[in-house]
């Protein structure tokens, strides 16, 4: 809520007729834009900054931009360049994922969409058994159709997967991973057994505390050292299993913080009735922790998501890293401009999805405790 | 087997130590097998042997024939430096918006949100690169300069800002200076007797700014001469776009901190100060954010935390940070990958740590105390 009293209606909302609607949308502008003389001053202030801003890119972006041709040539306007975009489009999404298999990241990703929906749907019941397929027999089809080798898929190896598709698979992956993992450091760090504890607390202060640059430097330099000599693991699964290992203890604090918003009451009771320390938490606690903790959880979701672009500078080609490499052509000198934005709006689109269903749901929540509905 | 379900956990939390300790002999027996297959040696006597390449950017002084322990501290430095400029920059920035994100005015209000909501879902890396390779990388060379009102030029080379030259002779003054700014803050909790020294303690800085002005021997502003700008201090590009990065990236979260921890303020708080007559400014700033600040400290702390942790992405853009140039440059050169990383990670372990003892230290102080 903000300090003042809330505006009275949003501007719109229904316009059966203009004319009724008039005196309202003048006392709405009046209230919100022009209360004082101050307030009167900030509106025409960033009015102005809009005219400043707006037209220019307006006109960069759409009125002199190009988008027709198939060659650097055909970009001659003062716009921007799309042309370019709209060419390496397939490199982008998925990196040099062959031609002929392309069906197999479209049926990957109707999977997913399809595993997903019982899951953030809140109508459908026992969504806990959906949520278990979503991250165990998901992954399991998913992988076979996208690295195959097995069921006459012929073999697709991990150094032509990229583009977006390469930061959706390390997402999940990591998620899968680290979800699971975190929910155990997190009742590790509340465990009685003080050699439980403190392993927990070490692990996950050691990784919260160290960029995840380093981590994913280690995973690419230094945990081949640590394989026992000729074992080697493809660099893409290294870079899953840091990100997991490092996001494993934000998710551990994130869950945390919903175990203690569980009333003691609530385990004291379970224990009371003989059930164990497994039952106690797998059937009491975290079913209550972790429904509060979902925005919390989504939001590390879109942290990690973000972050999965940084596996450009271990040079695993991922949305980022194709648009480096697209830029690096001679024939498309540049562009940087065009390339940059395409890529922060197409990240944009994802998280900011991601974060509105995480603040839907958390809404929800509050509507839930409070008792209105 | 044992029966009783408290002797088993016991039992069990051995077994996993005994696990964690077999799996780490495992790494370092493999690790120790794989480097003699090398011939390589673990140890950290490279720190002094000569380093050989140049950092283009360093605040103390730095030749090709110093050791890697300089290069540590030339780059640790730089760390730094950009940590502390983002962690400024996105503080004032972060309050400015988060206050923005409270006004009665409609506008500001959503261009506000807007902002917030851009930055906070697009990846940081991509803004510090956006910055560089979109932004400083195409301004026009020295020649075509923009010129920033306050004496700024803004060019493909960097940022260039007035900068003071000193009288000869004058480090000591400068020395003085700085520790009568550092001391200010003890002297105004400082107790003489019975009396607070409190705001008495202003007169320092003032000193400290005589000194510096006295030691000042005029401001010298940047300005074309030939081909390239002579004068005031240069800030390179790199420096700029990753400053620019970490403090937009930041402020975007800062904003939506302060404007929780305002919410989070009573709303009889600033009620109780309009009836007395304050105006909205006054309350806000005497009234609210005093005891908004409080709640914003830890989740601060956070903040800063990852600004400086976030600072490595400057190896995108070639800023030679601690990374760029211990996990870059000198892990390749001296050979020394383990080693390298390591010495990394310490560093932010340590700043970590540090970093939160001092808040904790912090809290405890600003914490109310209730009955």
């Amino acid at each position: 809520m903000t300090l003042q009293a809330p505006a009275v209606a949003p501007p719109g909302g229904s316009f059966e007729g203009l004319t009724s609607q008039l005196p309202r949308a003048m006392e709405w502008l009046r209230r919100n834009l022009f209360s004082s003389f101050s307030n009167t001053l900030l509106t025409l202030l960033v009015l102005a900054l809009f005219v400043l801003v707006v037209p220019p890119f307006f006109n960069w972006a759409v009125t002199d931009a190009t988008i027709s041709g198939d060659s650097r040539a055909a970009c001659t306007g003062s716009g921007a360049c799309w042309t370019f975009i709209k060419l390496r489009l397939h490199t982008f999404l998925w990196g040099h994922y062959p031609d002929s298999e392309l069906w197999r990241v479209g049926a990957a990703a109707l999977l997913l969409v399809g595993f997903s929906i019982p899951v953030m749907r809140d109508t459908v019941r026992h969504r806990g058994i959906y949520l278990l397929l979503l991250l165990t027999v998901f992954p399991l089809i998913a992988a076979i159709l996208l690295a195959g080798g097995v069921l006459g898929l012929p073999e697709v190896d991990t150094s032509e997967w990229g583009g977006l598709m390469l930061d959706v698979i390390i997402s999940f992956v990591t998620v899968a991973g680290a979800l699971p993992l975190g929910i155990l450091l997190a009742l590790g760090r509340r465990s009685q057994l003080d050699v439980v504890k403190y392993l927990s607390i070490a692990f996950i202060e050691l990784w919260r505390s160290v960029p995840l640059l380093t981590v994913l430097f280690m995973s690419a330099v230094m945990l081949p050292l640590f394989l026992p000599h000729g074992v080697s693991i493809d660099r893409l699964i290294r870079a899953m299993v840091a990100f997991t290992l490092f996001n494993a203890a934000y998710m551990a604090e994130t869950v945390r913080g919903g175990l203690q918003g569980v009333p003691v009451g609530q385990e004291e009771a379970a224990v009371s009735l003989g059930l164990g320390f497994w039952r106690v938490q797998g059937f009491v606690v975290l079913p209550q922790a972790l429904r509060i903790v979902v925005p919390g959880i989504v939001n590390n979701i879109v942290d990690l998501f973000k972050d999965t672009s940084l596996v450009t500078i271990i040079s695993l080609v991922d949305l980022l890293g194709a648009v480096e490499q697209a830029l690096k052509d001679p024939a498309w000198l540049g562009l940087a401009k065009e390339g940059y934005i395409f890529t922060a709006a197409l990240f944009f689109v994802c998280c900011f999805a991601m974060s509105s269903y995480g603040r839907r749901f958390e809404r929800r929540l509050n509507r839930h405790r409070t008792g209105t509905t | 087997m044992v029966r009783r379900p408290s002797r088993r956990a016991k039992a069990a939390q051995w077994l996993l130590l005994a696990a964690v300790l077999a799996v780490a002999y495992v790494i370092i027996s493999d690790a120790a097998d794989n480097l003699a297959r090398r011939n390589l040696r673990f140890g950290f006597g490279f720190l002094a042997d000569r380093a050989n390449f140049d950092i283009p950017f360093h605040l103390v002084s730095w030749v090709e024939a110093d050791t890697y322990g300089r290069a540590l501290l030339v780059s640790l430095l730089n760390t730094l430096l950009v940590s502390a400029m983002g962690i400024v920059t996105a503080t004032l920035l972060g309050l400015v918006v988060g206050i923005m994100r409270l006004s009665v005015n409609w506008l500001m209000r959503n261009v506000a949100l807007g902002f917030i909501e851009f930055v906070r879902n697009t990846p940081q890396l991509v803004q510090i690169i956006f910055w560089y390779f979109a932004v400083l990388q195409t301004l026009p060379p020295p020649r075509g300069s923009i010129t920033i009102p306050g004496g700024f030029l803004l060019n493909i080379r960097g940022l260039y800002v007035p900068g003071a030259v000193m009288r000869p002779g004058s480090e000591l003054l400068s020395l003085l200076a700085v520790t009568l700014l550092v001391a200010t803050p003890f002297m105004w909790r400082l107790r003489l007797g019975e009396v607070l020294v409190g705001a008495k303690a202003l007169v320092l800085p003032l000193l400290a700014i005589g000194l510096l002005a006295g030691g000042t021997e005029r401001i010298e502003f940047p300005a074309l001469k030939g081909f390239n700008i002579a004068g005031g201090t240069q800030i390179p590009p790199e420096l700029v776009a990753l400053w620019a990065g970490l403090s937009i990236y930041a402020s975007a979260f800062i904003a939506e901190i302060v404007r929780s921890a305002i919410e989070a303020v009573p709303k009889g708080q600033h009620e109780a100060a309009h009836s007395m007559g304050l105006r909205r400014a006054p309350v806000l700033f005497l009234i609210v954010l005093p005891q908004a600040i409080r709640i914003m400290v830890p989740q601060l702390t956070s903040q800063y935390l990852n600004i400086i942790k976030s600072s490595t992405l400057g190896a995108a853009v070639a800023y030679p940070e601690i990374f760029q140039i211990f996990a870059g440059t000198v892990m390749q050169q001296a050979n020394k990958e383990v080693e390298t990383i390591i010495v990394v990670m310490a560093v932010f372990l340590t700043i970590n740590l540090l970093a939160s003892a001092f808040m904790n230290w912090y809290n405890e102080r600003v914490a109310l105390v209730e009955r």
